[in-house]
């Protein structure tokens, strides 16, 4: 390989491709562990706060829709598949692929903040179970149905802006294989797609968190 | 030709893990409907934590990784044991034992366990 050709390749910082490489997967990981400490804190709270006030919590449980929950789960992980793919497809330089993985990928992540904020938060709104805004429940420990939907939009809003910040590196992403970006160097697909596996992690902790564990079966 | 740096999964691989995960998923939403007391809590984040586990090691491509992503994962994992295990045993254990005699006459702010309203 030629000295030019190899500068094309890898950053003057880095003496290979292979050093390049772990250094953008070591960097993303460390930013994915302070990640978890970020929600790890919150259900940390939550966790207390269930326990403290659990009847008021398996209430405000029950008024969420599992429905929806678990569609929600399905389309994150059909999302983490064809992401899986994409960066296979980057791997080994098929540019089409991955735009049409990746557009896929979009697709899925779309859908799951259209289900979040159209079909759930709108009918939580309507339902008088926003607190803040609309809170008309008055039954059976409303003050902790209270603090459990506020945990409820709080934790599933943060999320909700992680899938938006990774809907925009995705289409980022795409516009940069449109150019044929990625033909020497696929790093940044790799590691958006450990920020987006990331993401689909966090919704399949905060499904049983806050849709499932609240005696479902009392219904 | 570019040296590969990373490992190349086969697609095989990650149509059964997704197929996996959606089982899980089924599972974990149908037990919820079931009255298994104090398990239901205990069985559904077993499921959340196999299948965390599954999207590491398969589609973060963990198993493949080099020793320090390792060891950042595992350390990752430990801070937010020693987070969520500390926190909860403290209010866990707050009302185990009766206050003590000699502090009984001192109003203490202590967050007890209260009814709702």
């Amino acid at each position: 390989m030629s000295e030019a050709h190899e500068a094309t390749l890898v950053a003057e910082q880095f003496d290979d491709q292979g050093q390049q490489y772990q250094a953008a997967s070591l960097g993303m990981w460390i930013f994915l562990s302070t990640e978890v400490l970020f929600f790890g804190g919150l259900i940390a709270s939550y966790t207390i706060y269930r326990y403290l006030y659990l009847p008021g919590f398996e209430i405000g449980s029950r008024h969420l829709s599992v429905f929806w929950g678990a569609t929600n789960t399905a389309v994150l992980i059909c999302s983490s598949l064809t992401m899986a793919l994409a960066v296979r497809a980057a791997q080994l330089r098929k540019r089409k692929q991955i735009i049409g993985l990746l557009f896929v990928t979009l697709i899925f992540g779309l859908v799951f903040l259209f289900i979040k904020f159209g079909m759930e938060w709108r009918h939580e709104y309507m339902d008088g179970l926003a607190p803040a805004l609309n809170f008309t429940y008055s039954g059976l420990h409303a003050r902790h149905v209270e603090l459990f939907m506020i945990f409820y939009f709080i934790l599933t809003g943060l999320h909700a802006l992680h899938m938006i910040i990774g809907v925009g590196v995705l289409t980022g992403l795409i516009i940069l294989a449109s150019r044929d970006a990625f033909k020497t160097n696929c790093n940044a697909v790799e590691i958006a797609g450990l920020y987006w596996h990331f993401v689909d992690i966090v919704w399949i902790f905060l499904f049983p968190l806050l849709y499932l564990i609240g005696g479902r079966y009392h219904l | 030709m570019t040296e590969q740096a990373s490992h190349v999964e086969s697609k095989k691989l990650y149509v059964s893990i997704w197929i996996i995960l959606l089982f899980f998923t089924a599972l974990t939403t149908g037990v919820a409907f079931i009255d298994l007391g104090s398990l239901n809590t205990v069985v559904a984040l077993a499921i959340a934590i196999c299948k965390a586990g599954i999207v590491v090691l398969f589609f973060m491509h963990a198993r493949h990784s080099e020793k320090l992503v390792r060891v950042v994962i595992g350390v990752a994992i430990f801070w937010l044991l020693i987070l969520i295990v500390i926190s909860t045993t403290d209010f866990a254990t707050r009302n185990l034992l009766p206050t003590p005699p000699w502090l009984q006459n001192q109003t203490i702010v202590v967050h007890h366990l209260t009814p709702g309203p």
